[in-house]
């Protein structure tokens, strides 16, 4: 697909998870504009997937490490067609499929739970290790948080990747520079990122995580460099696209009232490509 | 008196199974963290040295690569020391695994206190508590090769979840040969109607050795053999307490929240009779190797034998 295209998906997955989020009363919105685009790139031009064979066994992984963003992952999972749209409407309602962390045994489209972090990339090694075990073509993506790096579990999965040499294995880290309560500069440290996962034994690229040309660059299978895990730094904004949430760390789980709200969709509908 | 019979180490038995497995179904991997020894891998290595997956001395990513296998379609055996397996990863073992249905088969090794001397660090004795509190998850203590045997060929043909507690203390054959794993299911070691002891793992043999005792007393204990913790036979258990009145439970694990508490459970809801508990405690235990921490906690034939003596006293 091309990039003009996929920026109107990315704009409309937006205006989806701002309504959910907004009609629910809860969510993680500024980690979900921060991912919006990665997400977008992987399921309208990358991630090899088909909504009418969702376990396709060739089909290619990918695993939203970062849980807490299940909200735009249902949407772009609807707007892929895996869920039909008007169900995004029960986001968070009792006994709804679509509560607050994505559930692999309901939703169709999700590989594993997630939820508790630094559980995705382990899980991703797993998944690599089986495509590579078979000699299969299939590829794994998984998707974490900057300050979800915190978690040792990441570490250990970041060793055996680079000990199995899993050149099918791509990590994107959502690099927004913020955790739940402050900047994770001023929490725990993680810069620079790049040199810590070259030291790991990993290949590494930094990109511009709103720029939808270069993330369909980076995960390209040209891309892959051989014998080594592919982890991309993507440079991102919380709170993207909404201009009084952006790199608002108080925005991780905030919940926008009904001006905000209208204003927030206003500036994404004057966005829209 | 019977005579002396035999010991074996129940992971030869799983060894072999798994073996057994991996050569009929190239999908069945292997997976543990720097225990191909302690886990009784190395013939399996041998054979099949790329479905040998050793993670390394890393049980969360232990736990998440078995997830992620199981989900590349691969049939995984995830194997370490019960005590790290269950400890250390249990979040992945709840999220991943049992929340996640990851058709995962957890093989907690050297279960119970079989590190002795080791000392708690090395004891597995909350894993009863902590994994039979997760759904979706069967809980599983073999009392002897044969039921090792049977559990691992039963864990290969489900479809799901589960774990497996495996000892490395010697215990005797007490199944028949031919014995199949039923999940959830009890089996009658002994029959009796003066009281129930029911015991899991490496209790179970203590448990008819104690019989003998009671019976030369003039007691007949009824035996049950209680592998699956979850799910529970609920049935055995309320028909144990209407007919003998009395349960007695042996387990290699706290008293707090293990096969006691799951029978206790059971019985305060269906059939209150008098019962006794008995296993580690509530402490971390001294120095001594397994066979004499459990003597030392009351769990020697003569032990049990005679806690059940004290509880067929409270009989109305």
């Amino acid at each position: 697909m091309e990039a003009h295209q996929l920026r109107a998906i990315a704009n409309r997955i937006r205006r989806r998870d701002l309504q959910a989020v907004f009609e629910a009363g809860a969510g993680h919105i500024g980690g979900e504009m921060s991912v919006i685009d990665l997400l977008t790139v992987l399921y309208f031009h990358v991630l090899n997937v088909d909504p009418n064979a969702p376990r396709d066994p060739q089909r290619d992984r990918f695993v939203l490490s970062k849980g807490h963003t299940a909200c735009a992952l249902y949407v772009t999972l609807a707007e892929a067609g895996f869920l039909p749209k008007a169900e995004i409407s029960t986001f968070l309602q009792p006994h709804s499929r679509l509560n607050g962390h994505p559930n692999c045994t309901k939703v169709p489209g999700v590989e594993t739970n997630t939820g508790p972090l630094g559980h995705g990339l382990p899980v991703a090694v797993g998944m690599a290790k089986a495509a590579q075990l078979d000699g299969a073509a299939w590829r794994t993506f998984v998707l974490t948080g900057d300050g979800e790096m915190q978690e040792g579990s990441n570490w250990e999965a970041a060793m055996a990747a680079a000990q199995f040499g899993l050149d099918n294995l791509t990590l994107i880290i959502d690099h927004n520079r913020f955790q739940q309560g402050a900047s994770v500069a001023g929490t725990n440290n993680l810069a620079p990122i790049p040199p810590r996962f070259e030291a790991f034994g990993w290949a590494v690229a930094e990109i511009d995580g709103h720029d939808i040309e270069a993330i369909i660059e980076a995960l390209a299978p040209a891309a892959r460099v051989p014998g080594k895990p592919k982890c991309i730094v993507a440079h991102t904004n919380k709170g993207q696209g909404i201009s009084f949430m952006r790199d608002r760390v108080e925005w991780h789980h905030k919940v926008p009232n009904r001006e905000q709200y209208e204003r927030a969709r206003q500036e994404l509908e004057e966005a829209m490509p | 008196m019977t005579a002396p019979r035999q010991l074996h180490d129940c992971r030869d038995a799983f060894t072999a199974v798994l073996e057994a497995l991996a050569a009929a179904n190239p999908d069945v991997v292997a997976v543990c963290n720097d225990s191909v020894g302690s886990s009784k891998l190395g013939g399996f290595r041998d054979q099949w040295p790329e479905r040998l997956i050793n993670v390394g001395i890393a049980e969360q990513n232990l736990v998440g690569v078995g997830a992620g296998l199981a989900n590349g379609g691969k049939l995984p055996f995830v194997c370490g020391a019960s005590c790290f397996l269950t400890g250390r990863a249990l979040e992945q073992i709840k999220a991943d695994i049992a929340y996640s249905n990851a058709n995962v088969k957890l093989c907690g090794m050297s279960s119970g206190m079989a590190y002795g001397e080791l000392g708690p660090t090395h004891h597995s004795i909350e894993d009863f508590a902590w994994l039979r509190a997760l759904p979706n998850l069967p809980v599983i203590a073999p009392c002897d090769r044969i039921e090792t045997a049977a559990a691992t060929r039963f864990a290969a043909s489900y479809d799901g979840p589960l774990f497996l507690r495996l000892s490395r203390v010697g215990v005797p054959d007490l199944l028949p040969a031919d014995h199949e794993f039923a999940l959830g299911k009890a089996n009658l070691l002994r029959v009796g109607d003066d009281l129930t002891i029911i015991a899991n793992g490496v209790l179970s043999h203590r448990a008819l050795a104690a019989a003998d005792l009671l019976a030369a007393q003039g007691l007949e204990a009824r035996v049950l053999n209680m592998a699956t913790v979850r799910p529970l036979d609920d049935e055995a258990i309320i028909r144990a307490a209407a007919e003998t009145g009395a349960l007695l439970t042996c387990e290699e694990h706290t008293v707090f929240g293990g096969l006691g508490s799951a029978v206790a459970e059971v019985v305060v809801r269906h059939r209150p009779v008098p019962m006794e508990i008995l296993g580690v405690p509530g402490i971390f235990a001294p120095t001594g190797s397994a066979n004499f921490l459990l003597d030392e906690f009351g769990l020697s034939p003569a032990g049990i034998a005679q806690s059940a003596g004290r509880l067929v006293a409270r009989k109305g």
